[in-house]
């Protein structure tokens, strides 16, 4: 067996002892069938590994045709709303219609101020979106809280709530911001850099789950067990 | 909601002297000794009444002095006691205004409900209970309205603990209507949650309905999914400059022009501060941009609602809107969030060169005949539209009056109240421009006033127009002089209200000698317009539901705030 014949344990190894920089090399190199060298070959890169190209390919494909979720909750969606209609016209760049379901929805834009009461709401409706999904948060009321963040009842952003994949900061960003920043997620999502969630670590509790403290013991008469709830602290929020 | 009709006004109303205005000795004898006192209030008298004698003092009031508009109830808390205030005013006339002041005790807040004797304020109770702890006797409904109902504590009274934890529970499949009706218990009925996320719900808007076959047997709209503490945060901020960026937030839907101006009438108005002519055009023109803008969404979402896809009328209204929008931002720096007015005046003049920016409105006014044309075409003259909308969401004017309906929702069920005309601000008693009413009392009635209303406000503008062209340059007086920090004498109260986009804006403010607000409390005409929704669905079917929600036009940032 000669040297180049070996097997090794990885791809790392294998390219040390054999010298050579890549599996990419190995194939274009002399002596290789040069119907293997093609332009496509090329374009994809070094690695040779059909699922990452497949991933790459997929990640293009979802980049390219986005599903918004028709939602609106502040003056944000206003400006969202002007995005989606003639002069901005967010179509043109392969980010869809809006859809009335979260089921068919790939992206949520969080237009406006999530308040204690709707926080959890939002919270379901994304679990309802199938996955992969992606989340542009739209306006400073999404990323701190903006003009009302000292408010008893304004959630301090909608990272508390949910992951953001983008922030378009503005109050209310003009609709142009709003189209970069889709645009930014589609880029990052071609790139592979947006990962699709694909686990739910933002699901609601459930009451009987939380801690038990004074405010749980309180209200442990109009709440039950397996309600779903959100808990939120405005001490220690940001 | 009481069950007793309401009772048309009398004749000659008690306490109206002959030329029109209040003498407040006769109604004091009026009502006797349930005055307990009385307060001078910078816009009306304010009596003091006991507070078990709420229910007889504005019975008496509605019914034999004429007070029929019941459009706020503002809650509060002293160090002393907690006062709820009871604005009333006429329909025929506004700027006869009367302040029932109910005193109670701070370790027991417990007073008369008045909702049974003006339906609105059963919400406006709700709200006052929910956010600053006042509880009221005998209310049909006591529970709270824009805050989660797991809440402890109420914000906006003195002790509250801002850094406690909350809890907030999503019950899904509960239904929040068992225990208050008993339609439920019908096995033929079916309870539909219709929101908070929903494309017709305009918003953030979360609508229990209890459904009978096809038809709506009870509807309970529940709110406060968008609460966005505005009251505190204008509480929170000073007179001179902090509070303007958040009235452009209220109505978010380009009226934030007609909101701050809500702010700054009832601002100057109680710190004495003149507004300069020239300001006052500028502000009358770019307000009534702001109304076209927020009625071209009204009605393009209206369609939307009623036709059911993302077409043409839709694309048309945001189209137009992008020209006013454009217009505005020539003007204001800012395409939603205009924050241009300034106490005593406007932020800063027309852009230069002046010709360019009149060109530009000329050329919009030029087309907008057309504009509206295509708009009736589109809609009031087409009869899918008619088949859709005529007859349905019935609000008689009666039931309006008692829901303190304003805005076009009142007009559009013949009732002739506009607070431009009525209560003289601005500019606009020395235009010529005309109300709009329409007797129909439906969900068209409702779109026609509208549509009409844009063509008026457009009158308007070209009437300020000539006029800027015209002002002599040595006299463009933008803003009056006014102290750099403001403090109205303490004790001072104003409660003064606007015609906005949706109906009458009312600001309440109370001052305690500082630079900031002791209380402010925004009179929202979505808020009231909104309560009038179970006498337009009840009995109907649901898109018939969906047409009444859109042609109220409520913005949930109003209705919530
Ligand atoms: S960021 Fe500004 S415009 Fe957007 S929702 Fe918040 S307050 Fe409204």
């Amino acid at each position: 067996m000669s040297k180049n014949d070996q097997l090794h344990d990885t791809l790392e190894q294998a390219q040390a002892e054999t010298g050579m920089e890549s599996t990419q090399d190995a194939r274009m190199g002399e002596g290789v069938d040069s119907r293997f060298n093609s332009k496509l070959r090329q374009a994809f890169g070094h690695t040779p590994f059909i699922l990452t190209k497949f991933d790459e390919f997929m990640n293009w494909v979802r980049g390219s045709s986005m599903f918004m979720l028709l939602f609106g909750i502040a003056c944000c969606s206003i400006e969202m709303m002007h995005t989606y209609a003639v002069k901005h016209d967010l179509d043109r760049f392969g980010a869809g219609v809006p859809r009335a379901s979260p089921r068919q929805a790939d992206v949520i834009i969080v237009p406006g101020t999530i308040v204690s009461k709707f926080a959890p709401r939002m919270k379901r409706v994304y679990d309802q979106m199938p996955e992969p999904k992606f989340v542009v948060s739209m306006g400073s009321c999404t990323i701190s809280g903006g003009p009302f963040q000292e408010g008893y009842n304004v959630i301090k952003g909608a990272e508390e709530v949910i992951p953001v994949d983008i922030h378009v900061p503005g109050c209310p960003p003009r609709p142009e911001a709003l189209i970069y920043g889709v645009a930014k997620l589609q880029e990052r999502i071609a790139n592979g850099e947006s990962a699709p969630v694909t686990v739910k670590p933002y699901e609601l509790e459930e009451f009987g789950d939380l801690e038990q403290d004074e405010l749980v013991q309180k209200l442990a008469d109009e709440v039950d067990e397996d309600d779903l709830v959100m808990r939120y602290n405005w001490a220690e929020s940001p | 909601m009481s069950l007793e009709e309401p009772r048309p006004p009398t004749e000659s109303d008690v306490g109206v002297t002959a030329e029109g205005d209040l003498d407040y000795d006769e109604l004091a004898d009026l009502l006797g000794d349930h005055v307990v006192d009385r307060e001078q209030h910078v816009n009306a008298e304010g009596f003091v009444i006991r507070p078990d004698e709420v229910e007889a003092v504005l019975s008496t009031l509605r019914d034999e002095a004429g007070f029929d508009h019941c459009s706020c109830v503002t809650a509060q808390e002293y160090q002393d006691r907690y006062e709820s205030i009871y604005h009333l005013k006429k329909y025929d006339d506004p700027t006869q205004e009367l302040s029932v002041v109910v005193p109670t005790p701070r370790d027991n807040p417990v007073s008369q409900s008045g909702a049974g004797v003006f339906d609105t304020a059963e919400w406006h109770e709700r709200e006052a209970y929910d956010l600053v702890g006042v509880e009221y006797e005998d209310h049909p409904d006591l529970r709270r309205i824009l805050l989660p109902e797991t809440w402890q504590g109420h914000p906006l009274s003195l002790d509250y603990n801002q850094d406690q934890p909350q809890i907030v529970p999503l019950r899904e499949h509960a239904n929040p209507m068992e225990k208050r009706t008993k339609v439920p218990d019908d096995p033929d009925t079916m309870f539909v949650n219709i929101g908070p996320h929903h494309p017709a719900t305009h918003g953030v808007l979360h609508v229990k309905t209890t459904l009978d076959g096809e038809q709506i047997a009870d509807i309970d709209p529940d709110i406060g999914y968008l609460h966005r503490c505005e009251e505190q945060m204008c509480q929170q901020g000073t007179y001179r400059h902090q509070i303007m960026p958040y009235p452009d937030r209220w109505d978010y839907i380009s009226a934030g022009l007609l909101n701050e101006w809500a702010y700054a009438r009832a601002a100057e108005d109680l710190a004495d501060i003149d507004v300069p002519e020239y300001a006052q055009v500028i502000r009358t023109m770019s307000a009534e941009f702001s109304r076209i803008a927020a009625h071209l969404l009204a009605v393009a979402t209206f369609a939307l609602d009623i036709y059911g896809d993302f077409t043409a009328i839709f694309m048309y209204g945001i189209r137009d809107r992008e020209v006013i929008q454009n217009i505005l931002e020539d003007l204001t720096g800012q395409r939603l969030m205009f924050n241009y007015f300034r106490l005593g005046g406007v932020a800063w003049d027309l852009p230069e060169p002046r010709e360019e920016f009149f060109e530009q409105i000329r050329d919009f006014l030029d087309e907008w005949p057309e504009r509206l044309e295509e708009y009736h075409n589109l809609l009031t003259s087409n009869e899918l539209f008619q088949l859709r909308v005529v007859d349905t969401g019935v609000l008689p004017p009666e039931e309006a009056k008692s829901y303190g309906a304003t805005g076009p929702v009142a007009r559009g069920s013949g009732i002739d109240y506009d607070l431009r005309r009525d209560d003289p601000y601005g500019y606009y008693d020395e235009l010529e421009w005309d109300v709009i009413t329409d007797d129909g009392c439906d969900n068209f009635s409702r779109a026609v006033v509208r549509l009409k209303e844009m063509e008026q406000s457009a009158r308007i503008i070209e009437q300020c127009v000539d006029l800027l062209e015209d002002w002599p340059e040595d006299e463009r007086e933008i803003q009056s002089n006014v102290p750099r920090t403001l403090r109205p004498d303490p004790d001072k109260e104003i409660y003064r209200a606007v015609e906005g986009a949706k109906g009458e804006l009312g600001i309440y403010i109370r001052s305690d000698g500082t630079d900031k607000p002791a209380r402010f409390k925004i009179r929202s005409p979505c808020f009231c317009n909104l309560q009038t929704l179970p006498v337009m669905a009840e009995g109907e079917y649901v898109p018939d539901m969906i047409a009444a929600l859109g042609s109220l036009d409520i913005v949930l940032g109003e209705v919530d705030r």
